[in-house]
């Protein structure tokens, strides 16, 4: 019987930190297609003399996710000093966390996860020909935004379980409020460790002896493509008995390939050293106590309390929630049409949720009171005409006197009664509201 | 005209109009064009910054007592050690690497010194990146002690102290990682501090060892040190260490411990006795003196050789060869020599037995240290173990001119004050003086002991020449 080899995936998830300023000094850290090198200052071009000044509210944000993650939060943690040669970094070292980041342990959508850390990002470099000559620009815009990166531990084993858990991090990264998330801008990337494990090392629990670190992964396609390509790389080659060797690839799109870029013998030293400039971050369990208040209702929580409150579908309550503005939407489209109709907000979420869905009018009106106004008129063509109501509550009233006089004499109750009859004769198709007012009306008179 | 040595002489003169702060420019520059070849202490001069900061303060009729309160330094004319970065005037830090590097900000220090009035005067040699203890490492050559031109005057912020023995700036800047402001200051006849770790920001300084790297005034008395220091001293921002201190006095009975550690075997004897004398004076003063015990700090150099040339191996990985004009080739022998030792001891299979081991040997020192300091206020010692050597001495065997800082590395890797006070003269003519530890922001304690012993020993600012 041929060896089934199954995939042993671990994830390395970037997510750079939407905050105002860069981690160490107070340039905007919004650079996303912003002109070159002008969002930079001594500290942040790694100037000599100039010294890195701790945001805190990236370190906030951090722990914020780590707690959604489930992680344990370090009383005591702080940067290091992680040193290689690369021209987009000013300083020689990349300030970034090493033996105790910000967060340890947890998990999350059913995969356990190691850490969370903190670092700042690199600059960028910019291939470009200028009067004819190919020349390498270093654009600094990037250089010490925060970005915080996520080890899981290996538990993945196909490519479908590794995009679900992206977008469950993707999406709960939005609602914290932390980040974009956006792999297209790199705001989001991601590094993959790939190896296959055969049966007997699955059976004793062993890890593979080797893992392939895919680098640069910037899409959910690229993703897909490089991923399934290792993936059969590695069994084309496990199969024919060869050896795999511990290395950093990357993916030829053209080729449809992945191909050596690092092998391990050529693994850097990052020489690690504790970052003398920055003082230490010492929290307390008060501290954590309040971060974990500030932690908003999370995507999970807000599907189960659709479902119960609003009374929706599982696919409709998924699709809310996979985006925390729609859902927003929704739920402010329906305060604003439970105050303009009173009762049947049963009715109307479903019916707002589903002109949401199916009929897209959130994406026509922007505004949720554009939506509610479309509603109305939408369910007032559904109505009886007044006349018709008008006419329903007058033979409701003579045939049922018995009632109308016990409302006259102070129970009030019978009007529900009423209410009802009327309906039946409209076969449900009164408008609460005006089949009241009519009742009360006729009653009077 | 004959230039006052102190602040309070200085601004004196400014208010009863003997001088006015563009005749103090003239005089200084006219003195530096005189001397600086002889003596390579200034690698260069802001004459056009300091005439026109000197004639905003021209106006003689603005000098009062109350102006000077506002305005501390004015009229103070200062150097800046070359590792100080100073706006559109050339930074070097004594290295060809950064031979003409144009600084675009201004340390935090420097700006708070020009705004409290002073007028900065140049840019002084020191030892390349602050490695060295005599500024024989400065790749401009070494700077020569101006009370006798074949000795050295002490490293690496030599430029500064040998600027106020040849009077050529009432104050000047130093950075003190193992001893570089103290050294110069003993070696130069001066008074410095070298301040408590977190004390003053290090922003704009370029760096030599993050961890132990400190800023301080060097002058001519006590009072203008600490004048100086309150200048520079607390928060700005930029600096994520240096937290605001009350800096108080903890007693009012000072106390004084003679660690033992520091009078044993290497020590010269004009030092000790320099040092014997001063204790005496003090007691008479009123200060109790007990002998107390440091063993830890013996391996203090050793650790300190561990870490500062991992620190220093890092700080200058930046100076890559694509910025900053030239390469990592124009690196002088000894920054060489720290940049691989480092290397070497935060490399993988080693940073445990290197720099893990020497982090763990200096919290011990700490410990010992902060100990120490419930029983007494302060500790007595050598700056150094003789008065200065020749030129040329030590500079063969860089692990001798390690050991001149053997008394200095405790202050650093325990992030303590220490002021540097002159005592007198060596029979040759040569600066001899001590140092007095505290703990952390205890600088006003060793203030009041420095102006103590200089007031029983009627001490008088002197230069050279």
């Amino acid at each position: 019987m041929k060896n089934t080899l199954i995939p042993i995936i671990g994830l390395e998830v970037h997510i750079e930190l939407a905050t105002k300023t860069k981690l160490f000094c107070t340039c905007s850290a919004d650079h996303f297609s912003k002109k070159p090198n002008t969002q930079v200052c001594p500290i942040c071009m790694g100037l000599p003399g100039a010294l890195p000044y701790t945001n805190y509210e990236a370190v906030i944000s951090t722990i914020k996710f780590g707690l959604a993650m489930g992680s344990t939060i370090n009383l005591f943690s702080k940067f290091d000093r992680k040193h290689y040669f690369y021209p987009d970094l000013p300083k020689s070292y990349q300030i970034s966390q090493y033996d105790l980041p910000f967060c340890v342990g947890g998990n999350f959508a059913g995969k356990r996860i190691r850490r969370v850390h903190l670092e700042e990002d690199t600059g960028k470099l910019v291939h470009e020909t200028i009067d004819g000559v190919k020349s390498s620009l270093i654009d600094f815009n990037r250089s010490s935004v925060p970005l915080m990166e996520m080890v899981t531990e290996p538990d993945f084993h196909d490519i479908e379980s590794i995009i679900s858990f992206l977008k469950d991090v993707q999406l709960i990264v939005r609602y914290l409020g932390i980040s974009n998330a956006d792999m297209e801008k790199g705001s989001m990337r991601l590094e993959a460790n790939i190896s296959l494990a055969n049966s007997e090392q699955v059976i004793a629990n062993k890890l593979p002896n080797y893992r392939v670190e895919l680098k640069n992964i910037n899409s959910f396609k690229f993703l897909e493509k490089a991923a399934s390509v290792e993936i059969k790389r590695q069994t084309e080659a496990l199969e024919k008995g060869e050896e795999l060797v511990q290395e950093t690839r990357g993916y030829n799109e053209v080729k449809q390939s992945t191909f050596s870029q690092r092998s391990k013998a050529d693994a850097h030293d990052y020489r690690y050293f504790p970052e003398a400039d920055l003082p230490p971050i010492e929290l307390s369990e008060l501290i954590i106590k309040n971060l974990q208040l500030t932690i908003p209702e999370l995507p999970e929580q807000k599907r189960v309390r659709f479902e119960k409150e609003y009374e929706l579908s599982k696919d409709f309550a998924n699709i809310l929630v996979s985006d925390l503005d729609r859902a927003n939407y929704f739920e402010e489209a329906l305060r604003q049409a439970q105050s303009k109709f009173g009762q049947g907000a049963t009715l109307s979420a479903r019916t707002i949720a589903d002109l949401m869905i199916n009929r897209k009018l959130d994406q026509e009106f922007p505004e949720p009171a554009g939506l509610v106004k479309k509603i109305i008129e939408l369910t007032s063509v559904a109505y009886s005409s007044n006349e018709e109501v008008e006419n329903a509550v007058k033979s409701v009233l003579i045939e049922n006197e018995k009632a109308v006089s016990d409302y006259q004499t102070g129970n009030g109750n019978v009007i529900g009664f009423l209410i009802g009859m009327t309906q039946k004769k409209l076969q449900g198709k009164g408008n609460p509201q005006i089949v009241r007012e009519k009742l009360l009306e006729g009653i009077q008179k | 005209m004959k230039i006052p040595l102190t602040i309070k002489e200085t601004q004196d003169g400014l208010i009863k109009k003997e001088f006015s702060a563009v005749q103090l420019v003239d005089a200084y520059l006219e003195r530096i064009k005189k001397y600086n070849e002889e003596y390579n202490i200034f690698l260069t001069t802001s004459d056009e910054i300091a005439y026109s900061k000197a004639k905003k303060f021209n106006d003689l009729d603005q000098y009062t007592e109350e102006f000077f309160k506002e305005n501390p330094l004015a009229g103070v004319v200062v150097g800046y050690k070359d590792i100080f970065l100073t706006k559109g005037i050339r930074t070097t830090a004594g290295s060809k690497v950064l031979e003409s590097y144009i600084p675009p900000y201004s340390a935090t220090s420097v700006s708070r010194i020009e705004n409290a009035g002073a007028i900065p005067i140049g840019k002084l040699n020191c030892d390349a990146w602050a490695h060295g203890s005599s500024g024989e490492n400065s790749d401009f050559g070494p700077t020569k002690n101006p009370w006798n031109k074949e000795y050295v005057p002490g490293g690496s912020s030599s430029g500064s102290g040998a600027a106020l023995a040849a009077n050529m700036s009432l104050i000047t800047t130093g950075t003190d990682t193992c001893g570089s402001i103290r050294l110069p200051a003993n070696y130069c006849f001066s008074v410095a501090i070298k301040p408590t770790y977190g004390a003053v920001s290090r922003y704009g300084v370029i760096a030599m060892a993050s961890s132990l790297d400190t800023v301080g005034p060097i002058g001519r008395t006590v009072e203008d040190v600490e004048t100086v220091f309150n200048v520079i001293k607390g928060e700005d921002g930029y600096d994520g260490t240096v937290v605001n201190s009350k800096f108080e006095i903890r007693n009012s009975k000072l106390r004084v411990g003679i660690p033992k550690e520091f009078f044993t075997e290497g020590i010269d004897p004009e030092v000790e006795k320099t040092i014997t004398l001063g204790i005496e004076v003090l007691k008479k003063e009123g200060i109790e003196f007990k002998e107390v015990a440091l063993p830890s700090t013996k391996y203090a150099i050793d650790v300190y050789y561990v870490i500062q040339p991992a620190e220093v191996s890092s700080n200058l990985g930046r100076f890559d060869g694509i910025r900053y004009g030239n390469g990592r080739d124009s690196f002088g022998d000894e920054a060489k020599r720290r940049i691989m030792l480092g290397t070497y001891v935060l490399s993988a299979g080693y940073y445990d037995a290197y720099y893990l081991k020497a982090m763990k040997v200096r919290s011990k020192i700490i410990s010992e240290v902060d100990k120490v300091f419930d029983e007494v206020d302060a500790l007595i010692a050598p700056v150094a173990p003789t008065p200065p050597f020749k030129l040329g001495d030590k500079v063969s065997d860089p692990l001798t001119m390690y050991l001149t800082d053997v008394y200095a590395a405790t202050a650093n890797l325990c992030g303590i004050p220490s002021l540097a006070l002159p005592s007198g003269f060596s029979k040759q003519g040569l600066p001899l003086g001590f140092q007095l530890m505290g703990s952390r922001f205890s600088e006003p304690a060793l203030f009041e002991l420095g102006k103590l012993y200089h007031k029983a020993i009627d001490y008088v600012p002197k230069v050279a020449f």
